[in-house]
């Protein structure tokens, strides 16, 4: 088995790129459940100019693939505003994070239509406001159907972070990238095989972490609720 | 009372028939011999595992001890050099030719006409050519009263349509035994009749055996040559439906069947 | 310098076009391998036999959860050195390799969605076959896979879109679709705004139709019993 490991070294730069990857992650979840949140609410609206902007982002965002979004906000985006340049970590976290806003807003429009009308209808028999029956009557009753699908939207984040890579962000995928390229210089070669199995199963232990705090969320939203 | 002379159809003997479900004995050292071309009519309070009688032998469920021959051959068991092994897939698929099942839910194939529901087993398990199995498909429909309906998908169909049409499938393999399992509980209250008429029709031609869980005690008293009273994994007491109906030894059975007639 | 140049613009744009048909290849290619071997993947996970289905479910997992990037790197740089593999299969040219990732990778997505649309049949069906003997394949064949696949459609449409936007990644190992034309645009004549927003307006045109009518499969009522 002392041949599936890399050196200490190597291991430290991995280390490094995980860091930067988890810095991705933590940003486009940020983004992306602001986004959800805003433009599921929205997609409901009484107002039709509202719904149909909200529908608008969600099919460009989610009709749009990624990686082709990354590229454009980094590398066109600027262009187009003047800029020389966009900060790699800036242009992976608005890229993921709208992609991710797109999907999680379908996921939490679902979840407030699952919600029963009936305690709709109690918050307007208790004269709330439009805000205070979303964030006191419907949001804590959608939670529960959100975060399933939303824990696999997060992994799918996850993975989509590798793309940063390209972008020339020192994120795990860029790091396995450049072991690959030092090996043409390097008296040691690292197998390859064992680089990019060992940087899977990081991409692997980082998924199940996501994994088990949804796990935990759900688990305490359930309590929350009791057996309904 | 159907004539006694052109019996066919096979013998059903299970022997010391164990069935449990986790604590739950369902068949406990289950003894029981079926004649060839018998109808034997099974009653009972529910979960009294009467079901699970006919499950085991359609193999189903799988007996955890004991032993049941149909026709005098083994069902889970094959004599390997004078000894009884448990069987193989193949040796209880051989065996299992002879017995199909009709089921309280019909179970027809949604995705096929009513035709392609009986054309089907013929063809993929006998080898029937099409034209065959077509031919033999309609003489069946026909045979249970829906010659109209060859070509209705399940979901186009009565309940009691659906069961004929189920009915038929089973018929199609030319079974030597077959099972009933609460056939009429699952439908309408005016569609009991028409399938009773067909059941009425295959018992009294005498060509299967029949074992039945239902219950239609009318029509267990009319067709049945034996009813048997299950409870708690044993047959309580068994016999002709006049004695057993009329004066049952077991004060449990006249309980069960005050219970049932009553309502 | 002006930011968006028309005539630039219109003189990459069959390049780009050129690059989409090569994802659109790849993506036919990859559905292909996906839905097929999806479905082996499903019905093995249903094997009585655990050391065949366990080791099955793991490796759905672990696909599933790591990035197709990485997996493609993989087919790409290391496979092809690790000489115990004859050499036809581990010397993939760059698209093969796409479309041995994309198919893979989305092989274990339809994996799952077959194996909803196995478990949504009703058990009476395999109860049913049973009872007219039939065989194990027939049941499958016949019986249990022609009202599974029709429910498993909605989703594995959803794959065949989500593949076809992670089919761009084939340009980290030089697969010529439409985001390795952009970027060589790039590194030859310096222009980012046109290659990029007319790849992105390509994907649009053919992803958001596609989305469409996926969706319009899943409101499709399916045999009711």
């Amino acid at each position: 088995m002392d041949d599936l490991i890399l050196n200490a070294r190597q291991y430290g730069n991995l280390l490094e790129g995980t860091l930067v990857t988890i810095q991705v992650i933590v940003g486009s979840f940020a983004l992306g459940t602001f986004m959800a949140v805003v433009m599921g609410v929205a997609r409901l609206s009484d107002k039709k100019w509202i719904r149909q902007a909200a529908l608008v982002y969600i099919e460009f965002a989610r009709g749009i693939s990624a990686i082709i979004l990354l590229f454009w906000m980094a590398y066109a985006l600027p262009i187009l505003f003047g800029a020389p340049s966009m900060p790699p970590m800036l242009a992976g976290i608005l890229a993921l994070g709208l992609n991710m806003g797109a999907y999680g807003a379908e996921i939490v429009r679902g979840a407030i239509q699952a919600v029963p009308k009936g305690q709709t209808e109690a918050t307007i028999a208790l004269n709330m406001t439009d805000r205070q029956r979303l964030r006191h009557v419907v949001f804590p009753q959608a939670v529960p159907i959100i975060l399933p699908p939303y824990g696999n939207l997060t992994i799918e984040v996850l993975k989509g972070t590798a793309l940063v890579s390209l972008i020339a962000l020192n994120d795990l995928a860029r790091v396995a990238q450049v072991i690959r390229q030092n090996n043409v210089i390097s008296d040691s070669p690292v197998p390859l095989a064992i680089l990019y199995l060992n940087v899977l199963v990081i991409y692997l232990i980082l998924a199940q972490v996501i994994a088990q705090l949804f796990k935990v969320a759900e688990r305490r939203s359930a309590r929350r609720f009791g057996s309904t | 009372m159907k004539p006694d002379n052109k019996r066919t159809g096979a013998s059903v003997a299970m022997r010391q028939v164990v069935k449990a479900f986790g604590e739950n004995v369902v068949l406990n050292k289950l003894d029981l011999d079926v004649d060839p071309g018998e109808v034997v009519v099974i009653i009972g309070p529910s979960g009294s595992g009467k079901t699970t009688i006919l499950r085991v032998i359609m193999t189903l469920e799988r007996i955890d001890e004991g032993t049941i021959e149909i026709d005098g051959r083994h069902l889970y068991h094959e004599q390997k050099n004078g000894v009884l092994t448990p069987a193989s897939e193949k040796h209880i698929r051989s065996v299992r030719s002879d017995i199909s099942m009709v089921f309280q839910h019909f179970n027809l194939f949604p995705h096929m006409s009513a035709r392609e529901n009986v054309m089907l087993a013929p063809m993929k398990v006998k080898g029937m050519t099409e034209d065959e199995a077509d031919v033999q498909a309609q003489e069946l429909l026909n045979k249970v009263g829906l010659g109209d309906k060859l070509d209705h998908r399940p979901s186009e169909l009565s309940g009691g349509q659906k069961q004929r049409v189920a009915i038929a499938r089973s018929l199609a393999m030319e079974p030597k035994v077959m099972l009933f399992d609460e056939v009429t509980s699952a439908l309408d209250p005016e569609l009991v009749g028409e399938v009773l008429t067909v059941l009425r029709e295959l018992a009294a031609s005498g060509e299967m055996t029949m074992m039945m869980v239902t219950h239609e005690m009318g029509f267990a008293s009319e067709m049945a040559d034996r009813v048997l009273m299950f409870d708690r994994g044993q047959i309580l007491e068994q016999g002709p439906p006049d004695k057993l109906f009329k004066d049952p030894d077991h004060e449990r059975t006249k309980t069960f069947l005050r219970a049932v007639l009553s309502h | 310098m002006t930011r968006w140049d028309w005539d630039y613009a219109w003189e990459i744009t069959p390049g780009l076009i050129q690059g989409m048909l090569t994802t659109i290849l790849a993506t036919l290619l990859g559905i292909t391998v996906a839905v097929i071997l999806g479905l082996f993947l499903a019905i093995g996970r249903r094997s009585d036999r655990k050391w065949i289905s366990y080791p099955l479910a793991w490796i759905i997992e672990f696909i599933r959860s790591t990035p197709l990037l990485i997996q493609l790197f993989f087919l790409f740089y290391a496979l092809p050195l690790i000489t115990f593999i004859p050499e036809p299969i581990r010397f993939l040219s760059p698209l093969t390799a796409l479309v041995v990732g994309l198919g893979v990778h989305y092989a274990c997505y339809c994996s799952e969605a077959y194996r909803a649309g196995i478990n949504s049949v009703d058990k009476g069906q395999w109860e049913a076959s049973t009872s007219l003997n039939l065989k194990m394949t027939t049941t499958w064949r016949s019986v249990i896979l022609p009202q599974a696949i029709p429910r498993a459609l909605p989703p594995l449409g959803n794959y065949f879109v989500g593949m076809f936007k992670d089919a761009p990644q084939g340009s980290a190992i030089t697969v010529a679709g439409v985001l390795f034309v952009a970027r060589a645009l790039q590194s030859a004549d310096f222009r980012t705004v046109e290659p990029y927003t007319i790849a992105g307006i390509l994907f649009l045109i053919v992803s958001i139709p596609a989305a469409i009518f996926v969706r319009s499969l899943e409101r499709r009522t399916f045999y009711e019993t």
